[in-house]
């Protein structure tokens, strides 16, 4: 046998092992998350190796209590689901509402300051949330927005636009510019190019990126953490699952089925938009 | 918000401008005045007043009092880097970002190298790939510690009925399973951000010159690594310096893990402790002001020694 077809040979066994393992290591966890979160914690207990429980195992009570409001004795899940639904809502669109314009703009217009403008987008990339995160706390608590939703979605906008402005820009520097200018010819405003023409052709783009905004604003915890902490009323998602977590009553499935839920809109956003999401995130990867 | 426009007569300088020129220049301001605003707002006046905070002895009500007035020092900086805590949450950033970034890079791109060639249902295994990194961190975080809990987690159980081990295995409170655990979460969690790059660089990639080494013999080895890894140098460089940036200033995943117990204090969760834990702010801006340092000081090496390779 060659050199050429034993390597052929043992890289085509290498992998399909190797893609086995990792699509189990990868899946597991979320397969783990939704099965326990159905089973009565005592079997859970009893058990630690059920990882496929009976039928008449299964149990929904979980899920009533950890959505179910704390007078009535749960966990309040539904509020935080529709604090999160709020802000992330708010959060993207803000952040589309400023970055189409100004993702327009910069690749479609020349003018003084334009390249500084992009210049400050790539310096924003680089300063991560824990920096700016200190003076935003406390600047927020000093103009009374330290513990309020509007506060936390203007945090959330600094998370977004970096992104966004990203992913826009790389599909409409894509876009012919003669269709501007021709419109432009006919007597159109800039303004009007953009929403009559440009808006509706990267309407995919524009979807993706979105939806990519809403993620991040639905995932993100540090600035919650921060801002939230002394108001249960107005927790996130993030913030109400590990307020459960430190919880020393609360038990490990009904952890599990707040895991579940918090994770579910998300999954069946991207599901949504799963193609566009990384073709947008990836773009310019080809060009290197 | 938009009286950026005004203050930036676009023909000043150049008065030679076209009157198209000068419209632009209008309506592009227009477009990029609010965004530039608010960046300005919760961005760039914020690392300011970090770089002016940590020169204070301050907290929270003498901000709130005296603004941007209190006494300047550097005490600060003098604790900070005098401190033992402080250096040691270096270090453990520093090995949290080497081997999270090359594990995460690695993965990514052998699973992209094996699902290169179609085959059925490899859709819907890209598509699966992503969950870690689209799913909220908190959830992922807390399957894992459920995971791994030593007295009901699956890991523990099957180590202690399948594998011989005498008992449970405390993961994330014991050094040093603490900090593998966590390297390992986060390369678990990140791959696929490395996996959908390199997904998408070798679809772009031509197949000649594979043919062609084929044809001169070469084993798929060989292939590999002077035919293919060349060509994806570029990205390997670009995801290597945003997942070291990401990762160095990492918060969340560490803190929902461990809490920073165990040996995985990282800088960023130390920065959270100085600030909520002990209200600390001016501590907590001169710890950040140092890190945004180092890493800067980092980045500078790591562009300099691509530079050095590429020429």
């Amino acid at each position: 046998m060659t050199m050429v077809s034993f390597q052929t040979t043992l890289f085509r066994v290498l992998k399909w092992v190797f893609l086995a393992l990792l699509a189990i290591t990868v899946v597991f966890p979320f397969y783990y998350m939704v099965v326990m979160s159905f089973v009565p914690i005592q079997d859970l207990l009893r058990n630690p190796l059920t990882l496929v429980p009976e039928i008449q195992q299964l149990t929904i009570d979980t899920y009533r209590q950890v959505v179910a409001p704390e007078s009535e004795g749960g966990f309040g899940f539904a509020r935080f689901m529709r604090n999160s639904a709020i802000v992330a809502t708010a959060a993207t669109v803000l952040t589309m509402l400023l970055s189409i314009p100004a993702s327009y703009a910069m690749t479609r217009m020349r003018f003084a300051g334009v390249k500084k403008v992009g210049a400050l987008f790539i310096a924003v990339y680089m300063f991560p949330q824990i920096i700016i995160a200190v003076p935003v706390f406390v600047g927020f608590q000093i103009i009374g927005l330290g513990t309020s939703l509007v506060g936390l979605t203007i945090a959330y906008i600094a998370l977004t636009v970096p992104v966004s402005v990203h992913m826009l820009r790389s599909y409409l520097r894509g876009l012919p510019e003669s269709i501007d200018e021709a419109a432009m010819i006919d007597g159109a405003t800039r303004w009007q190019i953009m929403r009559k023409i440009t808006v509706p052709l990267a309407m995919p783009t524009i979807i993706s990126t979105a939806l990519y905004s809403f993620m991040i604003a639905w995932n993100e915890f540090l600035f919650a953490l921060l801002f939230l902490s002394a108001k249960p009323e107005l927790w996130t998602v993030s913030l109400g699952l590990t307020r459960l977590a430190d919880g020393q009553e609360v038990s490990r499935t009904i952890l599990m089925a707040g895991s579940v839920l918090i994770t579910a809109p998300i999954i069946l956003l991207y599901g949504l938009v799963e193609r566009w999401l990384t073709e947008g995130l990836t773009a310019g990867a080809e060009k290197g | 918000m938009t009286t950026t426009v005004d203050t930036r007569p676009a023909g000043a300088r150049r008065p030679r401008r076209t009157e198209s020129e000068r419209r632009d220049a209008r309506a592009g301001w227009s477009m990029v005045g609010p965004l530039v605003a608010i960046v300005t707002m919760v961005i760039v006046i914020p690392i300011l007043w970090t770089f002016v905070l940590s020169f204070q002895d301050a907290r929270y009500s003498d901000v709130a009092r005296n603004g941007l007035a209190n006494p300047f020092t550097l005490d600060n900086y003098i604790d900070t880097l005098t401190s033992s805590g402080f250096w040691e949450s270096i270090w453990v950033t520093i090995i949290y970002t080497v081997f999270t970034t090359l594990g995460s890079i690695a993965l990514g791109y052998i699973a992209a190298l094996a699902m290169r060639d179609r085959f059925r249902g490899r859709g819907i295994m890209r598509a699966a790939f992503l969950l870690p990194y689209v799913a909220p961190v908190v959830a992922t975080a807390y399957v894992w510690k459920t995971m791994l809990n030593p007295q009901y987690g699956i890991i523990n159980a099957i180590g202690t009925e399948y594998l011989g081990w005498e008992q449970g295995i405390d993961f994330l409170g014991r050094e040093p399973y603490a900090l593998i655990t966590v390297i390992v979460y986060e390369i678990w969690r990140y791959f696929p951000f490395a996996f959908i790059f390199f997904a998408a660089a070798l679809t772009g990639l031509s197949r000649d010159v594979e043919e062609a080494a084929l044809v001169d013999g070469a084993t798929p080895w060989q292939k590999f690594l002077h035919v293919i890894t060349p060509q994806m140098m570029p990205v390997i460089v670009l995801l290597t310096l945003l997942r070291m940036v990401m990762t160095f200033n990492k918060f969340d995943d560490i803190y929902l893990l461990t809490g920073g117990a165990a040996g995985t204090e990282v800088a960023a969760v130390r920065v959270y402790d100085q600030l909520v834990g002990s209200s600390d702010i001016g501590a907590a801006s001169a710890n950040s002001v140092i890190l945004a340092i180092i890493l800067a000081i980092g980045l500078g090496a790591y562009m300099k020694l691509t530079k050095r390779m590429a020429a």
